[in-house]
């Protein structure tokens, strides 16, 4: 299989599976059966393309031109890899979970599920392998529009009433300032294809008019949730907890802070944005959601509103180590989509599962639950600890990285935010575990077991991946590495 | 202005009048076949400003012989005509139509017909 | 030679279809006739395009007078760009004219409806073809003429007085127009396109010039719906019978933005005394104006019908906007969504036709969980409103891509937001339609289930692939609006 097959069949197996899905419509273990064989046939084909991608190629597959120029390109170079793999993988277990959830809540239109969740990952695979800026704009917003009905999936008032916010403000961001940012780049850069460096190097640009279009970027990726453009995520929280992570860990955010990486590196350049300090407000922007998005989960009572805004904070580490411009902050920003992707997978998996079982949906009424489930909320424990960045967890490594990237950029308000959220999360995130493992469960309470099984293997399998990763971490900090552009390029 | 641009150029004047008096009626008056009546007038005008400035002053018809050296133009009442038949086509439609309304309404004041419209109706 | 006949051909076969039509009497047959006369139009305006593509300019004498004493048809660029529109539209929607023309006019009278269509297209391929602007006034009657006849065939008892004030307006604007060209004759001596413009230059009394100048640009204004004389439009659309409304949506407002195209360009631009006339700047002010609150007035609409007629006035809005920035990349923007937004408009129009055919009516409440009833017209609905919004893989794109380009190179920032900004106001109206459809539960007054007849959605599902089609693969709907930018820019 050439590289160009495997970038062909990356994106038509998902297409294909969402074609199987509808057809099975009246065989739900043939439809979901398909559904596997989706995810795992496209891993598969993602899995080939490493190799060739460390090994220093950069696939390229050119399919049409859509404008005099421009065309629908796909090149596949490190960061998009990482991405592919972690949204690949985690489609997966996203899928053996959602078996699980739907089934045991009987949802509804569990088909127009199945179908969108597909498609959504196609498009996720377009964003990753994108190889221009209209590619990845043409897949970003087919994303979005995806992932409505998913979000709108309940159909009743309050589901509509997210989707309005949801699609407003991921809309209103894509049109209004992505799509002028990218039409700009092309009529001042002539190109406006990705490559390594950047290129507006000879644009001859003004140092305002950089940091004016890197702002329209950064604003424009509303799915990168930088503040002021945020409310969507919580808004996003009416979905279906399967569909709240697809939309957290494996697809819509990491597609918005890929995007924000992508653009910072193969648009713009580290070196270019490092010359003309346009891009100091950046790190500062980013700091404040960080910090903000981490006290508004501090007072949410709401579990998925807890971790809704915990996901705003963690999208702004990788912007906020991207922004920081040196090599090592950019490798740390790729790695923790990986690591934070991961660990978020199963603390959503976890609040699901905690609602399937026993109907809860806020911290105050979770004393106790650790005694009847305790597969999951052994899996919270773990994902809390790789957010807040524990070792031997997924996340203490990539927040090592950027400390330490942080320190060689000399940017000491930087390392301050880091530290301070950290003690953040833990404030958010202990306390659950405690309470659930260590207080009592009020009394009078009707009694429940576990999550359905197939809801806690897919736990059990992200729990296990976050511990392990670290172990495991080669391919993913050696595509994260090739993408600074440190050791082997 | 002199006295000659406004004697000699009388047919301009009464072409402008016509052309703001039929604009007028079609805007001030309701009634649908007074408004035609102004469309009508309207477009008359326009006849007037295409032959007016086609006749010359000592100018006859075009008729190739000896003795008739100077021609008044005859394309623009080519032209007129046909604009006179594109005006009675359009007459003809609108007064169809009135009749069409009249029948539906039973009225053909605009705002009238406009007041029926608003009115809740049993059946569409 | 049949070859050299062909534009002739183009205006006559349906010009004579329609008394061959009024003869036959039967719906069958008259359908049978329009929809060959209509096809045949296609086949012809394909041929002109590749002959145009190959040799620059066709140019034809009628009657074997040469011009400029002999009308002259002149077909460029832009002409056979706008004609393979025009017929094409013409081509698609008579096939689905037997349905649906048949389920909402009196069936006594289709024959005369199916003569008084294939009037309509001799009268709009008449206006592109010719290059006499006289020649274009009768055509442009035509056209009208049995516009108004077409839209009073409608079933509501409103389109009576939609197609009079249409008249009324319409035969004002055109009335106009011909004050304007008897002015340019009085002043050039010639009534032939391309003379005028030779001639123009060395007319020293500017005077005349700009009173003309004003007077076309007033007349055309009013057909192409241009704020604010727009106000027949709303009208018209809603209450005519709904394969007319989409026929009319594609193609009557674009022809007129030719018509304003090839005055602006070829015959103005030709004349330095119109350069200090502030044309591009009321044409920008009034385009932006268009925009803005003919799309905030769509959203507030009933009926869906009216609330699409009014996102035409805004869209048309875009087409003058890139005309006003008067660059290679605006103008490409303006010539290129006269295109995508004629598909996308006809296969929304054509889509909405058949819930009419269903429902009885395309208001709100009809389409209350119109996602169940008629699953692919409403997913149809849906693309078609993507296309409207500018969301990248339609058509709507390609143009929105263009307009912002314009104002960005133009350096005219609150251009660019405009256009994006009011592509926002979009989403809103057509996620009314999404929400509806999806979100609510089937009302009272919604449809039974069941999908509209194939004669309706084969027509309007090839518009819809078309919308996509033209958004991914746009050699032929930007290369020819880029031939033809490039062609009315050279002329300057």
């Amino acid at each position: 299989m050439t590289p160009q097959v495997a970038i062909v069949l990356a994106l038509a197996i998902p297409v294909a599976g969402a074609i199987g899905i509808a057809a099975c419509h009246r065989a739900p273990n043939l439809r979901e059966s398909v559904t596997l064989a989706a995810a795992a046939g496209m891993f598969g084909v993602v899995l080939t393309l490493v190799g060739p991608v460390l090994e220093g190629s950069r696939p390229a597959l050119f399919v049409l031109e859509a404008l005099p120029g421009i065309g629908i390109a796909f090149r596949v170079e490190p960061l998009g890899m990482l991405f592919a793999l972690v949204a690949s993988a985690l489609w997966i277990v996203n899928s053996i979970y959602s078996i699980g959830y739907m089934r045991g809540n009987k949802e509804q239109h569990q088909t127009r599920f199945y179908v969108c969740f597909a498609l959504a990952l196609a498009c996720t695979l377009g964003i990753a392998f994108a190889g221009n800026l209209l590619t990845l704009f043409l897949f970003y917003e087919g994303l979005t529009l995806v992932t409505y009905p998913l979000v709108t999936h309940h159909g009743d008032d309050e589901a509509r009433r997210g989707g309005r916010v949801y699609l407003g403000v991921l809309l209103t961001t894509s049109i209004v300032f992505l799509l002028t940012a990218i039409v700009a780049t092309w009529a001042v850069a002539g190109t406006i294809d990705f490559a390594p460096g950047g290129i507006l190097g000879d644009a001859g640009l003004s140092n305002a008019a950089i940091g004016g279009l890197l702002a329209l970027y950064m604003f424009g990726i509303g799915k990168a949730a930088l503040m002021p453009f945020h409310r969507w995520l919580p808004a996003a929280m009416v979905a279906p907890t399967p569909v709240s992570a697809l939309l957290h860990a494996v697809a819509v955010v990491k597609a918005g802070v890929f995007a924000v990486v992508k653009v910072i590196v193969y648009v713009f350049g580290p070196e270019l944005l490092a010359g003309v300090r346009a891009a100091d407000w950046l790190p500062v922007v980013a700091g404040f959601t960080i910090l903000a998005a981490s006290v508004v989960a501090l007072r949410s009572d709401n579990l998925k509103r807890r971790l809704a805004y915990s996901t705003v904070s963690q999208l702004s580490y990788v912007v906020l180590a991207a922004s920081l411009l040196v090599p090592l902050s950019i490798a740390a920003a790729a790695l923790h989509i990986a690591a934070h992707a991961v660990g978020k997978i199963t603390l959503f998996f976890a609040a699901g599962a905690i609602y399937t079982a026993s109907h809860k949906t806020e911290v105050s009424q979770l004393d106790g639950i650790g005694r009847r489930m305790p597969w999951t909320m052994a899996a919270f424990a773990v994902g809390a600890l790789s957010l807040i960045g524990v070792p031997p967890a997924a996340g203490f490594l990539s927040k090592w990285m950027m400390f330490q990237g942080a320190a060689l950029a000399h940017h000491y308000v930087a390392i301050a935010v880091l530290a301070a959220s950290t003690l953040l999360n833990a404030a958010y995130f202990l306390p659950i575990v405690y309470a659930a493992f260590f207080r009592a469960p009020p009394a009078g309470e009707p009694a429940h077991g576990e999550a359905p099984v197939a809801a806690v293997v897919a736990l059990m399998i992200t729990a296990a991946a976050t511990l392990a990763l670290p172990f495991f971490v080669q391919v993913p900090l050696a595509l994260a590495r090739a993408l600074a552009g440190i050791g082997p390029n | 202005m002199s006295a000659g641009a406004v004697g000699g150029h009388y047919a301009y004047w009464v072409t402008v009048f016509l052309m703001v008096a039929g604009l007028y009626i079609v805007v001030a008056r309701g009634n649908l076949v007074k408004k035609l009546i102004g469309l009508s007038i309207f477009q008359t005008s326009v006849y007037l400003l295409y032959i007016g400035p086609g006749k010359l002053i000592g100018g006859t018809a075009p008729i190739v012989a000896e003795g008739f050296r100077v021609y008044s133009n005859p394309l623009p009442h080519v032209l007129i005509l046909t604009a006179i038949v594109v005006g009675v086509a359009t007459l003809a439609l609108g007064l169809a139509l009135v009749v069409r309304i009249r029948e539906a309404y039973g009225t053909i004041e605009e705002d009238e017909i406009l007041d029926r419209d608003r009115e809740p109706r049993g059946g569409e | 030679m049949i070859r050299a006949q062909l534009p002739a051909l183009l205006v006559v076969v349906p010009l004579l279809a329609a008394p061959v039509i009024v003869l036959a009497r039967r719906a069958a047959l008259a359908w049978a006739l329009a929809l060959a006369a209509s096809w045949s139009s296609f086949a012809i305006a394909i041929a002109l395009f590749l002959q145009v593509r190959a040799a620059g300019v066709v140019s034809y004498a009628m009657g074997s007078w040469p011009p400029p004493w002999g009308i002259e048809y002149r077909i460029d660029a832009l002409g056979a760009f706008v004609l393979v529109l025009v017929a094409g539209m013409g081509a698609v929607v008579a096939p689905y004219m037997r349905r649906s023309a048949a389920a909402e006019v009196p069936g006594e009278r289709l024959y005369l409806f199916y003569a008084m269509y294939m009037l309509c297209l001799a009268g709009l391929l008449g206006i592109v073809a010719t290059g006499d602007a006289f020649n274009l006034f009768v055509f442009l009657e035509i056209a009208s003429l049995s516009t108004y006849v077409l839209i009073a065939l409608g079933r509501d008892r409103r389109s009576l007085l939609a197609a009079f004030q249409y008249l009324i307006m319409g035969t004002i604007g055109a009335t106009f127009y011909v004050i304007g060209v008897g002015l340019l004759y009085l002043m050039t001596g010639t009534l032939n396109i391309a003379d005028m413009a030779a001639r123009l230059p060395a007319v020293t009394e500017t005077r005349p010039l700009v009173a003309a100048a004003a007077f076309v640009t007033v007349g055309i204004s009013l057909k192409l719906a241009l704020f604010p004389l727009h106000f027949w439009l709303p009208n018209a659309y809603t209450y005519a019978p709904s394969a007319v409304t989409a026929f009319l949506a594609a193609t009557a407002t674009k022809v007129s933005v030719y018509v304003l195209l090839r005055y602006f360009f070829t015959i103005f631009g030709a004349s330095p005394a119109f350069a200090e006339v502030p044309f591009q700047e009321a044409l920008l002010a009034l385009s932006a104006i268009a925009i803005v609150t003919a799309s905030l007035v769509a959203v507030y609409q009933p009926d869906m019908k009216r609330m699409l007629a009014y996102s035409s006035v805004a869209q048309i809005g875009y087409i003058t906007l890139g005309i006003a920035m008067a660059n290679r990349a605006g103008l490409t923007g303006a010539i290129v969504h006269l295109f995508n937004h004629g598909i996308t408009k006809g296969a929304l129009f054509l889509l909405l036709g058949g819930v009419a055919m269903r429902a009885g009516r395309a208001s709100f409440d009809c389409l209350a969980g119109l996602g169940r009833a008629m699953p692919l017209t409403s997913f149809g609905i849906v693309i078609g409103g993507l296309s409207l919004i500018g969301i990248p893989g339609t058509a709507g794109f390609v143009s929105k891509w263009y307009l912002v380009l314009g104002a960005i190179e133009r350096g005219e920032w609150w251009l660019a937001v405009l256009v994006v900004g009011s592509s926002l106001i979009a989403v809103a109206y057509v996620w009314r339609f999404v929400e509806a459809a999806y979100l609510q539960p089937p009302g009272p007054a919604s449809p039974r289930p069941g999908e509209a007849p194939l004669a309706l959605l084969v027509p309007a599902w090839l518009l819809v692939g078309a919308c996509v089609w033209f958004g991914l693969s746009t050699s032929f709907n930007v290369g020819g609006a880029a031939t033809a930018g490039q062609l009315l820019l050279g002329a300057r």
